[in-house]
């Protein structure tokens, strides 16, 4: 399992052979507050870079998670579908959105890794 | 942008702030929303409400005639110190505010929303004759504290405040200061609200704290209110909805129904005559999904019937929860109904309201 990488929209992304793990950071969940819904992709579907993937919901308000990375959708994870607070006790860990099969590699080298990405948090707070 | 004068006070119990009604007020404090609500529902939660208005009025003998011009409410059996919800009413029947009115001595208090005390305040003085005072108190503050120990931790700061009954109110005395108490609020559970002085607000909210009251923001006040089944101006209520529509008739009083006398009057016959064509109702996904303000209502067989005009996650529901204006001819309880939430259709039922049961001390 590589190291994690990030993107501007608060997703981060590991990489395993060319199967991506994506899902929201520690700041995103911390900016949304309590999760109480969360959407995920079914298996098969192809997402593009930058693209709207799940949706994620606290009670003040729907936001979409975006994928950071081209590819076709392996799995979703159920479990956060069925317990959406997971996604706040451990957004890094085991409360993973979803699995890509990674078309293009090069993709993830353009991510942030975790100094930019707490630097780019730091810069822009919200 | 305006701040209440517990601004610093919310500040440093760690509050998340937005813009609210011009005011900077916390939405969640570092406990977060869902927490907040529990705890309220649990123990009790206390909340800085001192941006909506506080609105004193004393007049001559006409001054209750002129009042029910435009507050639908039948004035003579208003007794002291006794609370009553009603509306200040548009020549269209629409309602201007939501409101509750006390009898004090000497007059009336009324608490307005935020957004809309100082557009209240001229309608209300367009129907007041010139021996009628009204003021707008800038030096008050207003406290809710709400949940089931709210009469445990207020009677230890304000001994005397168990013997009020809901929707009653009276003058108390804190360090030296006149406050008035009512038992009352808007989260379904009983409890307070405490109307002081601006200099002894920050005293009080930390007694409030110190016997065990938690902090609630806005955000946890949503969830709360919905719960409770109660509207929210600009949400259910607005200048183009008729109280009729709004499903609270109730809050018309009984002879006011039947002799109106009050703006609108031609309106609100006629839908309590003939009915209405739409009505609030409550609204339970079938599943997970949160239909928020602005999703559309369907039949199950397909015809827009409505929209949603507050939707949520209910934490004591432990559930999705909405309210919105459909059809009256599909309004029934259970009556299953679509919601169309990101493109798709999804189950759901017209619910009885509240979501939650209410506890309030009669």
């Amino acid at each position: 399992m590589s190291e994690k990488k990030f993107s501007k929209k608060h997703e981060w992304v590991s990489l395993d052979g060319d199967t991506a793990t994506v899902g929201i950071t520690k700041h995103a969940t911390e900016m949304l507050g309590d999760i109480v819904f969360v959407e995920v992709p079914e298996a098969g579907k192809s997402v593009e870079k930058d693209s709207q993937a799940a949706i994620v919901e606290s009670t003040k308000a729907a936001s979409d998670v975006y994928s950071p990375i081209s590819g076709e959708v392996l799995e979703g994870n159920k479990s956060i579908v069925d317990d959406p607070g997971n996604v706040n006790s451990d957004p890094e860990g085991a409360s993973w959105f979803f699995k890509i099969k990674v078309k293009d590699k090069s993709e993830f080298d353009t991510l942030m890794n975790k100094a930019d990405y707490d630097k780019f948090c730091a810069e822009n707070p919200s | 942008m305006e701040k209440t004068v517990l601004y610093n006070f919310h500040k440093n119990l760690g509050a998340k702030f937005v813009a609210f009604a011009g005011y900077e007020m916390p939405i969640q404090y570092k406990d977060g929303i869902v927490k907040e609500h529990i705890s309220t529902r649990q123990t009790a939660g206390f909340f800085d409400v001192s941006h909506m208005g506080q609105l004193f009025i004393s007049g001559s003998k006409s001054l209750e005639q002129n009042l029910e011009k435009i507050i639908p409410l039948d004035f003579k059996e208003i007794k002291i110190n006794q609370s009553k919800y009603s509306f200040l009413i548009n020549d269209k029947g629409g309602v201007i505010d939501d409101l509750i009115i006390t009898r004090v001595e000497g007059g009336f208090n009324i608490i307005l929303n935020a957004a809309c005390k100082d557009n209240d305040t001229k309608e209300i003085a367009k129907c007041l004759d010139s021996d009628s005072k009204y003021e707008l108190k800038k030096d008050l503050s207003l406290l809710a504290l709400q949940g089931p120990k709210s009469e445990t931790i207020l009677e230890a700061i304000i001994p005397g405040i168990k013997q009020l009954k809901f929707m009653n109110g009276d003058y108390f005395k804190f360090q030296g200061k006149k406050i008035y108490v009512t038992r009352s609020g808007y989260t379904g559970e009983d409890g307070f609200e405490i109307s002081l002085p601006n200099t002894n607000a920050e005293n009080f909210t930390k007694l409030l704290s110190n016997k065990g009251a938690k902090p609630i923001g806005l955000g946890a006040r949503d969830t709360l209110r919905l719960e409770a089944g109660l509207c929210l101006y600009g949400h259910e209520l607005n200048q183009d909805i008729s109280p009729i529509q709004a499903n609270l008739k109730w809050a018309i009083s009984k002879r006011r129904r039947e002799e109106g006398g009050f703006k609108g009057w031609e309106n609100i016959q006629n839908d309590l005559k003939n009915g209405v064509s739409k009505i609030r109702v409550g609204i339970k996904p079938s599943g997970k999904v949160i239909a928020r303000e602005g999703t559309k209502i369907f039949s199950s067989s397909g015809d827009e019937i409505g929209v949603v005009t507050s939707g949520t996650f209910g934490p004591s529901v432990n559930a999705p929860v909405a309210m919105g204006y459909i059809q009256s001819k599909f309004s029934e309880i259970d009556n299953r109904i679509l919601l169309e939430v990101r493109g798709k259709k999804h189950d759901a039922v017209v619910s009885k309201l509240p979501f939650y049961k209410k506890s309030y001390v009669k």
